[in-house]
């Protein structure tokens, strides 16, 4: 029910939203739950097991129990914390883990055959029949157990990612964090300052209590003002820190539109931060943690700090009639704020025998204890134990405390442990576990707010020391300075089910099992049990279970010790991790100057590593790509064919050492290349095996122009970076990527000469540009380059301009080109030419050959020394019976071959066993007739003329194939000399 | 608009064709874009030649300074000012943005062209640090990375050059194939930043 006059709530703003179908009032301000208590609705869900009622336990992001589903569809959003999911207008939001409703829930069965279902029972009752396990128990557990669930379609929302930079991040915003940024900040510190909450203050905003003169939500919002007008101060709110990593990099999630309605348009949903920082305050704060008593999990039941931060905050009583349970000073906050705010006190129970409250208007128990609960979805009676008996009280809603538990996560997150101190019962953070990192305030186990605003002061004062800057001086207000004092209470004895892990539905009897059962580390017991492994990772249970293990195995808590602290602090969806990779953003697009005209024609484009290139130009009445790829083959063939060849690598090299470089980095030489001339060049690695082929054309006495094939380019520049810093970096070169600034295109073809003859400023013939020659040439008015290279085994030519006028001269080749019975050609026919001949593609280089394997042992100079020499001249590598590059061409009839495929000898089982071989490359030749093939095959180059077996076992073909040589086209290789 | 866009070569062949290359620059018919408080803008800025100085990098130095009036970059700075700018480009390299490399240059170690091997894009406006800091895995507060301030890193998933040009103005290059990503990414995180208001 709703409190006049309380919370920080905007009554001018009223907002309607729905839960499971029914429509709610809220105001602006509120969250899910507690506008849902404030309409007097207490069960929010369903446990994740036992599909017992549950309601909010708490009112911050630790929340096991409130889990609802945000929106439809799609969109939809599970297992949200209705503690943190704000209002806003027409919200739409649903109930989990419950059918056919929330109200009455079949699967809540789960709960009466809670004897048979506790710790380890899967393990123990579906192991037979084995094979069970996973087609039928494991479903049907699934179906049954389990939380929110998605939409099923693809979700168009938007997510980002971000980084950003500051000198000092401060983590949480309440009294430490505000007076730390406040110190920073004044300081001239570069501040951010993140908090998960949508209101910054902590837990100020949820107290009665005052700072100075003014109530502590009046001074924070204060604080805050003098901050966000600062230039150096960044306010996150929203912004959970996730994970704390190495060198200063904090991990933050924003929630930017979960809080309004707000899609589509590059609005996005949350965005995933890296904050890199010099500093970091740790002000986190510390949860609050409940008592194990039997049925402490009906709806009604929460923490002691999450009922004062529904009344202070929101204005809302989560009851009539409110029994307040702690072992702590702290809880009595919780019935005083009531009484004070007119909500009946059932009464205070504290479990100390020498409790004492002043100002108690209400009936007070000390040495007392909550013993067990009533009702069904949710609270009607306590029952409590002292010293005289027990005895039953009506309450709808019980404030229960523990005591506090200082929130260590990010301290741990590079596998630090905290340590224990018995004066609070908790862990804190051990001094540095992050480096850099300062600890203060209640996550350091300071719980008076004088204790935090002076910690915070001093942390600051400690990071802007490490800074190098001089603290400003920052008075500290008066506040409450009340003394913590507690005594250990973790679970009520007694009979029954008493509750830790709310999520998980592990209880007291499940924890004390898995010790019986020999359990005893933390770890082993948190798997037997699946404590604290849910949506929450038990942050408010974890210390209570191991208090229980400690004490079932007759340990201390500490040297039980606790489980592994990781990142995310809280959930993080992998959409804000993977942000704007999706569709085009998944990787670059590299897009040739020749684009726009491929696609005019109608090309299929593929891609062959980052670019996109045209597979084959449809003609009209073509009705497959087979009809296009041979029309283009024969362009090549018969007259003359255009293709856009700029995707290669090409790197220009100069200096004096140029040629040493070239000559160490290639297999053969090329100090003795003349200038004007190109040679292929074989490269391989430091481990012998092949890297790279290509053309190398040398420009001028210290100037030479490598290209690499189009996949290997960054490979290739990344080894010489390697050779030259690393392997002699004595030498006087260097060397540029020029990929991009040459638009290349290959002219190949009998005519290909008349072609360019037609363009170019000077014409050329043999004599002038033979086989192999290069250098620069005018065409076009355009001053480009001209190499005489082929790769399909014709007389051909490359010719290169810069990229600005690409476009227009494909346009212009591809129209002459037109004109003498040619065109252009792509990827088809270019794989099937360059197989015709012989001529290697990564398919064959795939990092397993060597050279000998490709038969081009020839290449490797005795002269020189080069990169890989030695190692490629290992035994095993030079082994005559590793696979050797051959050709095949089917046997008989007309018969598909396929790259991939595996090569058997004949009459061979195809069996790993006899496995020689495989296809790598294949393609129609419409010279030879058939289908024609590269591979590796066992001793090849022995075995010219042998048939032997392919089989192709993925796509279920078979065929005999006839072991040739590679060269299938011009085997006397006359006509590139033509 | 740019003088090399619209520059058209057209020759006389003697067998009497007339042929004529038009250039193109890299984000002809995606440029210029405005989100909210950022705008992205090709940029011309003439030739593009990369400087690697072989040797004694001071002889490159000083012949930089007396052909084109400006220092070689230190590492993650930039010199000269508009209309000739040199900026660091990496390991033992600059990029000459500008005026045609002078002939003194090649003395001194590997005189590069490579000015149709970039596109390079002006990202400015308030918003702008916000939209790089969607992209960017470099420090670009104004503090830190001041106008002038030159850095070889990544927009997303590209290879790129940033340069500060003025409080809230930003060079970006990447290579050209990329233009089309580069609006592409930028786009969605303008996008992003003007969604926040």
């Amino acid at each position: 029910m709703r409190i006049d006059g309380k919370g920080l709530i905007d009554r001018s703003k009223p907002l309607s939203f729905s839960f499971d179908g029914k429509s709610y009032r809220g105001f602006a301000g509120d969250t899910v739950a507690s506008a849902l208590l404030a309409n007097e609705v207490k069960l929010m869900g369903r446990s994740f097991k036992y599909h017992r009622p549950r309601g909010a336990l708490t009112a911050g992001s630790e929340e096991p129990n409130a889990l609802i589903t945000v929106g439809k569809g799609a969109q939809q959003d599970p297992n949200v914390r209705a503690t943190v999911q704000e209002l806003y207008e027409g919200l739409v939001t649903r109930s989990q883990n419950a059918w056919p409703s929330l109200d009455f829930d079949v699967m809540a069965v789960n709960d009466l055959a809670a004897p048979f279902l506790g710790a380890g029972f899967y393990y123990k009752t579906f192991m037979w029949p084995k094979k069970f396990w996973e087609a039928v128990y494991e479903p049907i557990i699934r179906n049954a157990a389990g939380l929110g669930a998605l939409g099923g379609a693809t979700n168009e929302d938007d997510y980002e990612r971000a980084y950003a930079y500051c000198d000092l991040l401060v983590i949480g915003a309440g009294p430490t964090g505000l007076m730390a940024a406040l110190t920073a900040a004044r300081s001239g510190a570069d501040v951010i300052l993140a908090d998960e909450d949508a209101v910054m203050g902590g837990r100020l905003n949820a107290e009665t209590g005052k700072i100075g003169h003014q109530s502590g939500a009046a001074w924070a919002a204060e604080v805050l003002a003098e901050l966000g007008a600062m230039d150096n101060v960044r306010l996150m709110t929203r912004t959970t820190v996730t994970g704390a990593y190495d060198g200063g990099m904090y991990g933050a999630l924003e929630r930017v539109n979960h809080h309004t309605g707000k899609r589509g348009g590059g609005a996005p949903m949350e965005t995933f931060w890296r904050i890199s920082t010099k500093q970091a305050i740790l002000a986190a704060g510390a949860i609050e943690r409940p008592v194990a008593f039997r049925n402490n999990d009906r709806p009604g039941i929460m923490t002691a700090s999450a009922v004062r931060s529904y009344l202070n905050r929101w204005g809302v009583s989560p009851g009539k009639s409110v029994t307040v349970f702690g072992n702590n000073d702290d809880a009595h906050r919780t019935a005083l704020d009531l009484s004070a705010a007119g909500v009946r006190v059932a009464a205070l129970i504290d479990s100390r025998h020498d409790a004492a409250i002043e100002g108690a208007d209400f009936p007070v128990y000390t040495g007392a204890e909550v013993c067990n609960t009533g009702g069904r979805k949710e609270l009607e009676s306590i029952t409590i134990r002292t010293t005289s008996g027990e005895q039953s009280i009506q309450t709808d809603c019980l404030a229960m405390s523990g005591g506090w538990n200082p929130t260590v996560h990010l301290t741990c997150h590079m596998n630090g442990r905290p340590t224990w101190r018995p004066d609070i019962q908790a862990f804190v953070p051990t001094e540095g576990m992050i480096p850099d990192m300062t600890v203060a305030g209640a996550c350091n186990g300071t719980f008076s707010t004088h204790g935090c605003l002076q910690d915070g002061a001093e942390a600051a004062k400690t990071a802007l020391a490490a800074l190098g800057k001089k603290p400003a001086d920052v008075a500290l207000p008066e506040a409450e300075d009340a003394p913590y004092t507690l005594s250990p209470l973790w679970a009520v004895a007694g009979k029954g089910r008493a509750w830790l892990d709310f999520q998980n539905d592990v209880s007291v009897k499940d924890v004390k099992q898995a010790a019986t059962e020999n359990f005893r580390s933390v770890e082993h017991m948190k798997r037997y049990t699946t404590q604290g492994m849910a949506t929450d990772q038990g942050k408010n249970s974890n210390v209570g279970a191991l208090a229980v293990l400690a004490d079932a195995t007759g340990r201390g808590i500490p040297e039980t010790g606790t489980t592994t602290f990781r990142p995310p602090y809280s959930p993080v969806a992998i959409a804000a991790m993977g942000a704007g990779a999706q569709g085009k953003g998944f990787a670059p697009q590299r897009m040739t100057t020749s684009h726009k005209a491929s696609l005019r024609m109608n090309a299929p484009m593929i891609e062959a590593g980052l670019w996109y290139r045209p597979s084959y130009f449809p003609k009209s009445g073509e009705t497959n790509w087979r009809q296009s790829c041979d029309r283009e083959v024969g362009y090549v063939r018969n007259a003359v064919g255009v293709c856009d060849v700029s995707t290669l690598g090409k790197i220009d090299i100069q200096g004096p050492d140029a040629a040493a470089l070239l000559d160490f980095c290639y297999t053969n030489m090329f100090s003795t290349l003349k200038e004007g001339r190109v040679r292929y060049g074989l490269m391989l690695r430091e481990d012998g095996y092949v890297l790279d082929d290509g053309t190398c054309a040398r420009l001028g006495e210290n100037h030479y122009v490598m290209t690499t094939t189009t996949a290997a380019a960054g490979l290739v520049m990344r080894h010489l970076d390697f050779v030259t810093q690393c392997l002699h970096p004595e030498w006087q070169v260097s060397f540029t990527s020029v990929t991009e600034q040459w638009a290349q295109f290959a002219v190949a073809g009998p005519k290909s000469r008349e072609l360019l003859n037609r363009l170019l400023e000077t014409e050329i013939d043999n004599e002038s540009w033979p086989f192999m020659a290069c250098g620069p040439a005018k065409i076009s008015g355009v001053d480009g380059r001209l190499f005489r290279i082929s790769f399909s085994g014709e007389h051909a030519y490359e010719v290169a301009v810069p990229a600005r006028y690409g476009a227009a001269l494909f346009d212009l080749l591809v129209e002459r080109a037109n004109q003498m019975g040619g065109g252009a050609y792509g990827m088809e026919a270019l794989n099937v030419l360059r197989i015709e001949k012989g001529f290697l593609t990564h398919a064959e280089i795939e990092g397993r050959a060597t050279a000998f394997d490709i038969g081009m042992q020839g290449m490797m100079s005795q002269k020189k020394d080069f990169i890989g020499k030695t190692m490629a001249a290992r035994p095993g590598l030079v082994d005559e019976d590793r696979p050797q590059l051959v050709g095949l061409k089917p046997v008989g009839a007309v018969k598909k071959l396929t790259a991939g495929a595996q090569l058997y000898p004949q009459g061979a089982d195809a069996v790993a066993n006899n496995l020689e071989g495989h296809i790598s490359s294949v393609g129609f030749s419409p010279d030879v007739g058939t289908f024609i093939g590269m591979g590796f095959l066992k001793r090849g180059r022995d075995r010219m003329g042998e048939v032997i077996r392919m089989v192709d076992h993925v796509r279920g073909l078979e065929t005999d194939v006839e072991v040739c040589n590679t060269v299938f086209v011009d085997q006397e290789g006359e006509r590139v000399r033509g | 608009m740019l003088k090399c866009a619209t520059q058209s070569l057209s020759i006389k062949k003697g067998s009497g064709y007339v042929v004529e290359l038009k250039a193109k620059t890299p984000f002809e018919g995606t440029l210029p874009l405005t989100i909210g408080q950022a705008k992205l803008t090709e940029l011309d800025v003439g030739h593009l030649t990369s400087l690697s100085p072989l040797g004694d990098e001071k002889a490159m130095a000083t012949a930089l300074e007396k052909a084109h009036g400006m220092a070689l970059p230190k590492p993650n700075r930039s010199t000269g000012k508009e209309g000739a700018r040199c900026i660091w480009f990496g390991r033992g390299e600059a990029l000459l943005m500008g005026p045609a490399p002078d002939a003194s240059l090649y003395k001194h170690g590997a005189v590069v062209d490579i000015s149709d091997a970039w596109s390079v894009a002006l990202l400015e406006g308030p918003a702008a640090d916000d939209v790089l800091a969607r992209l960017v895995p470099a420090d670009l507060r104004d503090s830190q990375f001041k106008r002038g301030h030159s850095i070889r890193t990544q927009v997303f998933h590209m290879a790129a050059s940033i340069t500060r040009l003025g409080p809230e103005k930003f060079m970006i290059l990447v290579f050209r194939s990329m233009a089309g990503t580069l609006v592409h990414d930028l786009k969605a995180a303008m996008a992003a930043v003007a969604s926040r208001g």
